[in-house]
């Protein structure tokens, strides 16, 4: 029989630990993927966060390390300053990387530390329950938000593609969706692009990857993904920032 | 034998300089020495000072609130350091900016002029050097040989050419007491 | 290499280089800042790697970053750095990384001030971030001693997988002293822990974590830390003691207000008094033992720190009420004065002899 599906050895046989409906699954199979096909599986080490995937060193098949809440670049830094050889990359959420680690990512980007960061954006924080993100959207609730997020008491969500590329050092910026088959495969593109980047020795790289959390969004999985697709993409437009 | 010295001046005036020459020549006839500067924001434009310890055997503390020698380069050092000196200690004064004379009967004065000394060698940054001399020749504390060979040692290359200027003026220094 | 005056600062620099130093992550804060420079200046020239972090948060998880990849590494700062730092160290000793920090302290609290102070002890004895931790914490008196307690920090850093703090106060930093630096010994890691990126040829892939969900897991890891600590309190207790055996008073004092002091044992000597030294250079594991050797007649231990009193409590669990412990100290950088110890001490003994 023929295989038209396997799943890549770059992942482990750990069951995930994330939600039905959850896109994290998703997007470690993208980087998962990339890593294999670019040939980089066997000399990768990889960062996870604080957050949902605080688990991935389980998932990544690769040498793994879990940062502290925010310092994965900085910890990539120490490693890529170790084995400049290697290929590393960060996974990150929107909790961890856009509100506590703003000062490590903008300087790992400033640095332009060769190393390729994954920053998964759902607007709310997940492992904690439903928290308030500087990505959650104006009116979007959250349980520290039970009214809705107010632009006069919070301001307006973060947006990271383009703050981050408008530094010299960062040489690759997109941001994608996984809502669907088409922006799946666009996604691992983007993901692709930014790994060949570090492989040239460029700079750093960033794909900010639009995701869903439909358990503290509250919603269906299929509905997460609709307002994914009416919510967020409007005020996080997909598209390149930056590519050198 | 234990010489504890303090020197204070404005910084700019080599004040750190003449403590570490005092240091450094201690080290080279292998006596125990410690260093110790006054740091914080004094440092960038106020005053300055340091503590050095010479002895032939373990120094205890390296910052000096009492010191058998005081080298005053400026009249604030003087005001702060006077009673500094031990008991029949020594407190060198640089008469050529300081022209208020000791208050103490305790301790021996002396009063080195050496801004204009270094001036007539022709190293118009040389006080410190001057002062050092007198200090040295005085205390006994390093040799004069020692410094001759410290600043042979400090300025090679570019700066060898200072050598001989500031080995004058430590000269003239010596000859002064 | 030969003897040389060096700032305590420098010597630790150059000791650190010497043993092997492959990786400084750092960010500049007074008094410690010849360290950093010299690093800057010289991490290169043996081709070593030196990066000035943008905070000291960061500096603290690029030394997590390397050491997990193995690399000697090695991070300095001063007081309000360390506090910040103490993020990264917390989750070095639940992923077991080795590392040295150093820490010049100075005054405080909040922004304090760039002058010595011991006011640190605390936070550099107890484990400083969160969780349920120690780690070793050495404090160096003289320059000579900051070269040689930065090769051993090394070593038993690696020995045990765990973070080792060297603590100077700012005078020892600044201060100059003969000193011989070890010779340079170039670094061959040996860590089949480390996760360096070799998993295939590993045949398993390695995780540097400092989190375990499960509450055996993480019961497991924190006996295993314990066992360490025990080990290490075994092993590497270190102190100086002097005259303690008939004294009448002793002095206990760590890093550069044990050297005020000696002055005190010196003038004490001249009146008749008998007055030891007990100068702890590990406080963590803290000599406790040192205290055994007492004379049991000994009137009274005096504390002499350049704080409000804090190794005064290691003091106190250290002689278990046999006898009673006074205190001297001063703050906000104001030396310790040999005459103002040497007053109480008169005091405390009440001019007998």
């Amino acid at each position: 029989m023929a295989v038209v599906y396997k799943k890549s050895i770059a992942l482990t046989d750990a069951p995930l630990t994330y939600c039905p409906g959850c896109t994290h699954g998703i997007i470690h199979k993208l980087v998962a993927e990339n890593l294999v096909e670019l040939g980089v599986y066997d000399k990768a080490i990889g960062v996870g966060p604080v957050g949902c995937s605080a688990l991935c060193d389980f998932f990544f098949a690769c040498d793994m390390y879990i940062a502290g809440h925010g310092r994965a670049p900085a910890v990539a830094t120490g490693i890529k300053r170790t084995h400049p050889d290697k290929f590393v990359f960060t996974y990150q959420g929107d909790g961890d990387l856009a509100s506590i680690g703003t000062a490590e990512i903008v300087h790992a980007a400033h640095r332009g530390e060769k190393i390729s960061t994954i920053f998964v954006n759902n607007a709310i924080y997940g492992m904690t329950g439903g928290q308030m993100a500087p990505t959650t959207l104006v009116g979007q609730k959250a349980t520290t938000a039970p009214y809705g997020r107010s632009e006069e008491h919070c301001g307006k969500p973060i947006r990271i593609a383009e703050m981050i590329a408008t530094i010299e050092g960062a040489k690759f910026v997109e941001r994608v969706s996984v809502n669907n088959p088409a922006n799946v495969r666009k996604a691992k593109k983007a993901i692709r692009r930014a790994f060949e980047l570090q492989l040239e020795g460029k700079g750093f790289g960033l794909v900010e990857v639009l995701s869903t959390c439909p358990t503290n969004w509250g919603y269906s999985a299929v509905n997460a993904l609709k307002w994914l697709e009416e919510n967020l993409i409007p005020y996080y437009p997909l598209g390149n920032y930056k590519d050198y | 034998m234990l010489e504890q010295v303090i020197v204070a001046g404005f910084g700019g005036q080599g004040v750190l300089r003449v403590g570490q020459m005092i240091a450094y020549a201690g080290f080279s006839e292998g006596k125990e020495v410690t260093w110790a500067p006054s740091y914080g924001p004094e440092m960038r434009g106020g005053t300055a000072n340091c503590s050095v310890v010479v002895s032939d055997s373990e120094i205890g503390s390296a910052q000096l609130l009492e010191a058998d020698s005081v080298i005053a380069m400026n009249l604030p050092s003087l005001h702060k350091f006077e009673s500094a000196v031990l008991k029949g200690g020594k407190l060198f004064i640089n008469s050529s900016v300081i022209k208020e004379k000791a208050t103490r009967t305790d301790i021996s004065v002396y009063y080195i002029d050496a801004n204009t000394v270094a001036e007539k060698i022709g190293n118009a940054k040389g006080g410190n050097m001057v002062i050092l001399g007198a200090y040295a020749k005085v205390t006994g504390t390093v040799s004069l040989d020692s410094l001759y060979e410290l600043v042979k040692k400090t300025f090679t290359g570019d700066k060898a050419k200072f050598v001989d200027s500031n080995i004058a003026c430590i000269k003239a220094g010596a000859e002064l007491v | 290499m030969a003897k040389k005056l060096m700032k305590g600062n420098e010597a630790i620099a150059q000791a650190a280089i010497n043993a092997g130093a492959t990786h400084f992550f750092g960010y500049p804060i007074t008094p410690q800042s010849e360290l950093i420079e010299f690093m800057a200046r010289e991490m290169p020239k043996v081709g070593a790697c030196f990066l000035q972090a943008e905070s000291e948060v960061a500096a603290s998880y690029m030394v997590y970053g390397a050491a997990g990849a193995g690399a000697r590494v090695i991070t300095s700062t001063s007081s309000p750095g360390l506090a910040l730092k103490q993020e990264g160290l917390t989750y070095m000793v639940s992923a077991e990384l080795p590392a040295v920090i150093v820490n010049i302290s100075r005054g405080g609290p909040g922004l304090g001030n760039i002058l010595p102070q011991q006011g640190d002890y605390f936070m550099c004895t107890r484990g400083g971030g969160n969780g349920d931790y120690y780690h070793p914490c050495f404090a160096p008196a003289s320059v000579q001693e900051c070269a040689d307690l930065i090769v051993e920090a090394f070593d038993i850093a690696d020995e045990y997988r765990m973070p080792v703090l060297v603590l100077g106060d700012g005078m020892i930093g600044q201060m100059m002293e003969p000193v011989e630096i070890p010779e340079y010994k170039k670094y061959v890691p040996n860590k089949p822990w480390a996760a360096d990126g070799n998993h295939i040829a590993r045949g398993v892939h390695n995780r540097i974590n400092a989190m375990d969900l499960a509450a055996d897991v993480l019961e497991a890891k924190n006996n295993k830390i314990q066992a360490k600590l025990k080990e290490i309190s075994e092993k590497y207790v270190k102190y100086e003691s002097i005259d303690v055996e008939d004294a009448d008073l002793v002095l206990v004092a760590y890093g550069t207000p044990s050297r005020a002091c000696k002055n005190v044992l010196k003038k004490a000597k001249e009146e008749g008094l008998k007055v030891g030294l007990i100068r702890p250079i590990s406080l963590y594991p803290f000599p406790k033992v040192a205290f055994d050797k007492i004379n049991p007649k000994c009137k009274a231990i005096l504390a002499v720190e350049q704080s409000c009193g804090q190794m005064i409590e290691d003091v106190r669990l250290s002689v278990l009420g046999k006898y009673p412990v006074e205190f001297f100290g001063r703050t906000g950088g104001n030396p310790i004065i040999p005459e103002q110890v040497f007053e109480k001490v008169k005091n405390i003994l009440g001019g007998t002899k």
